[in-house]
């Protein structure tokens, strides 16, 4: 579920970074004000264990297939939201820069996909209130599941939002969300017993951990509904400024693409050609933001009016494709060069 | 990839990043706002671009070459964290099937086009991704990030992360052989066991927590993590900066591919 970056947009993924970082630092000052200096260490190494138990995996019942834990919703049942959304941050970055998963962009993305809506979202308004004094082990049963159930169903859905805003797949809402959304069920149900599992022994075994560190950390209020809509607001204020920027800008994309492809600025004869097509094209991915880059891209890529384009043999897309080869054999020269000069000076 | 080959390959990385080339000695911000600039950069183009990506390779080749990072190793990295990209990247050909090209009789659609170009802007990504890592020490990344700006209780978290990272790695490895010796096939490795282990794990991590909080104490820790290390931003990395971001705007705005294809064109002419 991990999100890449080769599928967000920079309006998007930076959107998703904003969030990321406000939340960062919203829960870092909730933090610092109620921090006992235990709790650093005890964060830094709950990381590296979330991280080390992820790599273990194990047998689904019935499939045959392998899952791995998620851990977002042990680490806000047993840290609390603040320090469990910092705590999973860590993780993801470290999986991002180590594992290469998803991405530097995506990674905004992904921290908040599996960090906010387990940690402010799911912990405050359904674990908590639901869980009761959480000493019965069918009740944490229960409530483990929904909870990692709708936290992985948020994240998915937050998923195929964020691809689809930022336009660079072509798959249709409906068929993208009938993908993600029961993969994550059955992902969500499995993180769900492990959750309460994980939960239950500790507290069978020693039970002190989870008392102490619930009575140390001392969560404060939990999370207000108040306060979730207004970020929520902001952040659709934002995601609406920088939708609109995109809405605004892609006629100038469209135009600089069609004068770079033709050398020139006056072309009545293409601009007949395309209306119809961007009408046709408009009406399939009406809300989508980027359908002018589409465009832009199809006239780039035929440098022709469309009645035209059986025949279009040479012109741009040749050159196109000659200097794409050239370029790749320039690239490949330049660090093949390199490396001999390296391996001669180490030689000496 | 087993558990084994995992531990090992976060374990080769972090060895490669403490080298000493060129690369590796500029400044870690120079080089995490140059990663970051350029992945902007390479997201930013359209849908259906292909050929002004193709340039961009410069960057990961150049980073690689100077660095001593190998090549296969690199490939493997970006191969193994694909599938995401391509199963969704995939539908574009078949859902995107105008023609826009006829390329020696063969047509090709929008959708193939729209996914090379995903293609390409995920092996670029995640290849400077990984570079940047293989060629900056994890905590100068941290210390560079805290000095970026990041809050320092998540940088002091990303330096515990990595401290301890190896240590409960290998726990959890002598765990996994252990099950793994008892199991014959799939004995043992549902999830009833798995749960159990996981227990077992973070209550050992629990008290090595307490344990490392208590050597702490006795070392005068007080909540923070000062860094000894003294980094000034040299001329080489002001060069670099200023190399960077003139590849970047050139290999952007112009397209560099096309031109050198028109002209070789003439040139057969």
């Amino acid at each position: 579920m991990h999100m890449a970056d080769a599928l967000l947009s920079p309006a998007v993924g930076a959107t998703f970074w904003a969030g990321t970082i406000a939340v960062s630092g919203y829960a870092s000052k909730k933090l610092k004000e109620q921090i006992d200096d235990k709790l650093i260490p005890l964060m830094g190494v709950l990381g590296a264990f979330i991280f080390a138990a992820q790599m273990i995996n194990f047998t689904i019942p019935g499939t045959g297939s392998s899952g791995h834990l998620g851990g977002g919703m042990i680490l806000a049942i047993i840290l609390g939201p603040y320090a469990a959304f910092l705590v999973m941050a860590s993780v993801l970055t470290v999986q991002a820069l180590f594992f290469a998963d998803g991405g530097l962009l995506a990674l905004g993305c992904n921290i908040w996909n599996l960090g906010f809506y387990p940690c402010f979202l799911v912990y405050p308004l359904i674990y908590k209130p639901l869980v009761g004094g959480g000493k019965n082990p069918g009740r944490i049963l229960v409530v483990s599941l929904l909870s990692a159930v709708v936290a992985l169903q948020l994240g998915a859905f937050s998923v195929v939002i964020a691809t689809l805003l930022s336009g660079k797949s072509e798959l249709p809402f409906g068929a993208f969300v009938l993908l993600m959304q029961p993969i994550h069920l059955a992902i969500g149900i499995v993180e769900g017993f492990v959750t309460a599992g994980v939960i239950n022994y500790v507290r069978s075994t020693r039970s002190e951990i989870l008392e102490s560190s619930a009575a140390t950390i001392s969560l404060g209020p939990a999370v207000s509904l108040k306060k979730v809509l207004i970020t929520f607001a902001v952040l659709a204020a934002i995601t609406g400024g920088a939708l609109s920027w995109f809405a605004s800008t892609h006629p100038d994309g469209l135009e600089w693409s069609i004068e770079r492809v033709t050398g020139k600025d006056e072309l009545p004869g293409q601009e007949q050609g395309i209306a119809p097509l961007l009408k046709g094209i408009q009406e399939k991915t009406a809300f989508l933001p980027d359908y002018g880059f589409k465009q832009a891209g199809k006239a780039s890529k035929k440098g022709e009016p469309p009645p035209a384009w059986p025949g279009i043999e040479g012109g741009t897309s040749a050159s196109g494709i000659i200097g794409a080869v050239i370029v790749l054999g320039m690239i490949v020269l330049i660090g093949m060069g390199i490396r001999a000069v390296r391996r001669r000076q180490n030689e000496q | 990839m087993t558990f084994d080959e995992k531990y090992f390959d976060v374990g080769r990385l972090d060895r490669l990043s403490y080298q000493s080339t060129c690369v590796h000695q500029l400044d870690p911000r120079a080089k995490v706002v140059a990663t970051v600039l350029f992945l902007f950069t390479v997201i930013s183009f359209p849908k259906y671009e292909v050929g002004g990506l193709i340039p961009f390779f410069l960057f990961p080749v150049l980073l690689m070459t100077m660095g001593e990072i190998p090549f296969l190793f690199v490939v493997k990295k970006v191969l193994f964290v694909s599938p995401f990209a391509i199963f969704i990247g995939i539908f574009n050909p078949l859902l995107d099937t105008g023609t826009v090209a006829v390329i020696a009789g063969m047509p090709i659609s929008a959708g193939w086009i729209s996914f090379v170009s995903i293609i390409l802007k995920f092996s670029l990504t995640i290849s400077a991704a990984i570079l940047l890592v293989a060629t900056t020490s994890f905590p100068g990344v941290c210390h560079a990030l805290r000095q970026l700006g990041f809050p320092s209780l998540f940088t002091s978290q990303l330096l515990f992360l990595y401290r301890y990272l190896f240590v409960l790695m290998e726990e959890a490895m002598r765990i996994i052989r252990a099950r793994d010796m008892r199991a014959f096939g799939t004995r043992g490795t549902g999830i009833k066991v798995f749960v159990r282990l996981i227990g077992i794990l973070f209550l050992r991590t629990v008290d090595r927590a307490e344990r490392v909080y208590y050597a702490m104490l006795s070392r005068g820790f007080q909540g923070d993590m000062p860094s000894l290390r003294k980094s000034r931003i040299a001329m080489t990395d002001m060069a670099f900066m200023a190399t960077m971001i003139t590849f970047l705007v050139v290999f952007r705005f112009f397209p560099v591919t096309e031109e050198v294809g028109r002209f070789t064109q003439e040139l057969f002419r």
